[in-house]
């Protein structure tokens, strides 16, 4: 990908994702006084996930500080001071706590520009740690993104590791649209394949950890075709991108995995060129699989490629069920499922 | 001993007699004025009490009634006369079919007229229904509004918005929706911003005795509280939410002041049909403000005089005479009686500057309708509908438009 091609000359240091996303936040309070950060335990203690340690130390009260546990209440004052000028980045400790904010996205933040014709816009970035794999039971596990995606006027990103996660942070915030955030938190301390058995696994010495200290951005509209293949396309997000490069070792497939980043708006040439390349196509994520954001993926890839298509397409997703605790590995969607998914859309018709 | 659900009733329903005896009343000039920097505790009688400056006489008493000047008192009454020819006509224009919905202000006008007299003009405000009086104090032209009812060539919200759900920008005046209480909280955060910037402006935010109920209420008292934002949240009280009674909402045996002050917020409760008192209390609290001194709720005690809205009818729910016998009258009549006993104002002036009134409305209307109309031509240019979803038009809006397009 172009984005990628002038990282080797710019020197990097090794940072988890969690590190990425702080210093994404620091390179932001530095170049911008409008941006301002606020969220429940991010301020003197620096965020549960340790994204706004020593942010308050550095940057003073005025502009990191702690909030009331009233997740409407963070994205409601946000759209506020988003109106006022300001660049607010609002933490919600969770992604399946934000659904108390939810009247302020749909019915204020997601629309200000469109009912006020560009009189008022906020432009606010929520970031949420989302997704499962941490023994979080249903309430610290949920991955809601299909949601947002259904709301007209956001811009929803997940990034897969802390070189994405930094640029598509810093992007989030300089963008005039409001964005929702998502951060795979089960990747902030390293990479995670869908093994819960393997020991855990560091982001030191991956290549994507290697990240620029200062300042650069990527674009929001741009997906990344993580593993080149001519077999069949992936299309996943988050920490499930890991999980789909490790499924297919388990095969014998020459598989192409995309990672979208941006899940609106959405990267459609890039997976329309690979479908139409491998004419076959598994859809994986950990949300629930009806209404899901598959099922969108599923829609768009069969109105584009449907004459380029030589199998059904199919989805790898968490069960219809809420998210278990101590099932957490029945309901992940592990390596040995995305497996057999790839190869049953290599079966001839 | 069976439990039972106590379900609220209004004190009197359509073919019975109206009855105020709920509303907790004080005499005009009874309650003293404050130091601006009164702790909120010391303030906790204000929350039960009514503020009042005009007496049945229209007299101005007590210690809040030497606030505004007689100017501003002629404006204020020029502005709400203005506010109720408005209403009337639009009204009229929607029963007329030019325009599909309309909500009027009558039996409240002084509230926001008296607080965009109180407050500057670069304060923002977060309205919900009812508050255009503050876009015409601060000089906002009626065709420009009618433009937006009208839905026409000319709107500058281009046919997206319900009639009187305007957006002003530079009048701080946020973008009105019809979803409720989400405004009033988003108010608090501008206020946040304005101190976090180190700035001088304050904000205002407005919701009525039914979405007190919403959660983002508490939660807007909760947030100016803890971070002492500079901010007047307006609770206005006009009794009903479309049909349902305030104490539904939580006003029996209560006042709506009092939600205040258990959040620690300086609370007032005002007579809203009284602008000196009005003003008075607005100034009060953008004083406070001004000073760092935090936020106050005010809840205003008034009348809605007319429907919720253009598709309301509320001889279905409450008796037919009972603004007539609102204790707290008129606003218009009242600030009129006051500026006649004070040898500053006559039957005939009032009558006089009624036809002027009436005159300029019907001018901007023609005008507006000359321009066009949702009910009468199609003048907005449907494509853009696709616009102003985000900064840039994605690609997939360029798609759905350029389908749109294909269609026609």
């Amino acid at each position: 990908m172009t984005v990628f091609a002038t990282r080797s000359s710019i020197p990097t240091v090794s940072m988890t994702l969690g590190q990425a996303v702080r210093s994404a936040l620091d390179v932001m309070l530095e170049r911008d006084e409008n941006v301002v950060l606020y969220g429940q335990d991010i301020g003197y203690f620096g965020g549960v996930f340790r994204c706004t340690d020593g942010l308050q130390q550095k940057y003073g009260k005025q502009r990191v500080f702690d909030a009331p546990i009233s997740e409407s209440g963070i994205v409601g004052t946000a759209i506020g001071m988003g109106a006022y000028g300001l660049r607010p980045v609002v933490e919600i400790q969770f992604a399946d706590y934000f659904y108390p904010a939810m009247d302020q996205i749909v019915s204020e933040l997601s629309r200000l520009r469109y009912r006020s014709a560009g009189d008022f816009t906020a432009p606010v970035t929520i970031r949420m740690p989302t997704g499962g794999g941490i023994f979080g039971g249903q309430t610290h596990s949920q991955s809601p993104e299909a949601i947002f995606v259904h709301v007209a006027g956001l811009r929803t990103v997940m990034p897969s590791n802390p070189y994405d996660a930094k640029g598509l942070l810093i992007a989030s915030i300089e963008s005039e649209d409001p964005v929702i955030f998502l951060e795979p938190k089960r990747l902030y301390n390293g990479p995670f394949d869908g093994y819960h058995d393997k020991p855990l696994e560091s982001w030191r010495n991956h290549v994507d950890a290697e990240v620029p200290e200062g300042y650069y951005s990527l674009p929001l509209d741009k997906a990344a075709v993580v593993q080149e293949g001519n077999d069949l396309t992936v299309l996943s997000y988050g920490t499930m991108v890991h999980v789909a490069k490790a499924a297919a070792e388990l095969t014998k497939l020459d598989v192409e995995v995309i990672d979208l980043r941006t899940l609106w708006p959405l990267d459609l040439a890039t997976i329309l060129h690979s479908v139409n390349k491998t004419g076959r196509c598994v859809i994986v994520h950990e949300a629930t699989r009806t209404g899901g954001y598959g099922a969108e993926l599923t829609a768009l890839v069969q109105e584009h490629c449907f004459y380029a298509l030589e199998a059904p397409i199919l989805r790898v997703t968490g069960w219809d069920t809420p998210y278990p605790h101590a099932q957490e590995w029945d309901y992940f969607p592990v390596p040995k499922r995305l497996a057999a998914a790839y190869n049953a859309v290599m079966k001839e018709l | 001993m069976a439990l039972t659900l106590h379900v609220p009733d209004p004190p009197a329903r359509p073919g019975q007699a109206s009855d105020f005896s709920y509303l907790r009343l004080q005499p005009a000039g009874q309650a003293p004025k404050p130091p601006i920097d009164a702790t909120p505790q010391a303030l906790s009688d204000y929350a039960y009490g009514l503020i009042r400056v005009l007496d049945d006489e229209g007299v101005a008493q007590g210690e809040w009634a030497h606030d505004m000047s007689l100017e501003q008192k002629h404006r204020a009454l020029h502005i709400m006369m203005l506010t109720r020819v408005f209403d009337a006509r639009m009204f009229h224009a929607q029963r007329q079919k030019k325009i599909s919905f309309y909500v009027q202000a009558m039996g409240e006008e002084a509230i926001a007229t008296a607080q965009a007299l109180a407050l500057n003009d670069d304060d923002m405000c977060f309205p919900s229904y009812r508050q255009h009086s503050l876009l015409l104090t601060r000089g906002v032209p009626l065709l420009d509004l009618m433009c937006q009812l009208y839905s026409n060539a000319c709107d500058p919200l281009q046919g997206r918005q319900l009639p009187a759900m305007y957006s002003k920008r530079e009048k701080g005046y946020y973008s009105m929706s019809g979803n409720l209480a989400t405004r009033f909280l988003i108010g608090v955060g501008w206020a946040m911003a304005s101190a976090i910037k180190g700035d001088t402006k304050i904000a205002s935010s407005w919701i009525g005795d039914g979405a007190t109920a919403e959660g983002d209420f508490q939660t807007a008292l909760t947030f100016a509280h803890v971070y002492r934002a500079p901010i007047i949240l307006n609770v206005v009280n006009n009794q009903w939410a479309i049909s349902t009674f305030q104490a539904i909402a939580g006003g029996e045996n209560n006042t709506f002041a009092a939600r205040g002050l258990g959040t620690g917020l300086a609370s007032l409760r005002v007579d809203g049909n009284d602008a000196l008192a009005c003003y008075a209390a607005s100034k009060w609290a953008a004083d406070r403000a001004r000073a760092n001194l935090g936020p106050t709720l005010i809840e205003w005690v008034s009348y809605r005089a007319g429907p919720h809205s253009t598709s309301d009818d509320p001889s279905k729910y409450r008796p037919d005479d009972e603004w007539a016998s609102f204790p707290l009258g008129d606003p218009i009549e009242r600030l009129k009686q006051h500026l006649i006993t004070l040898g500053e104002w006559s039957e005939e002036q009032h009558e006089a500057a009624q036809e002027a009134l009436l005159k300029e409305v019907l001018t901007a209307q023609k005008s507006a309708e000359e321009i066009g109309g949702a009910g009468m031509t199609a003048a907005i240019h449907s494509e853009t509908i696709f616009e102003d979803v985000y900064a840039v038009m994605p690609e997939h809006l360029q798609r759905q438009r350029q389908e749109f397009e294909e269609g026609l």
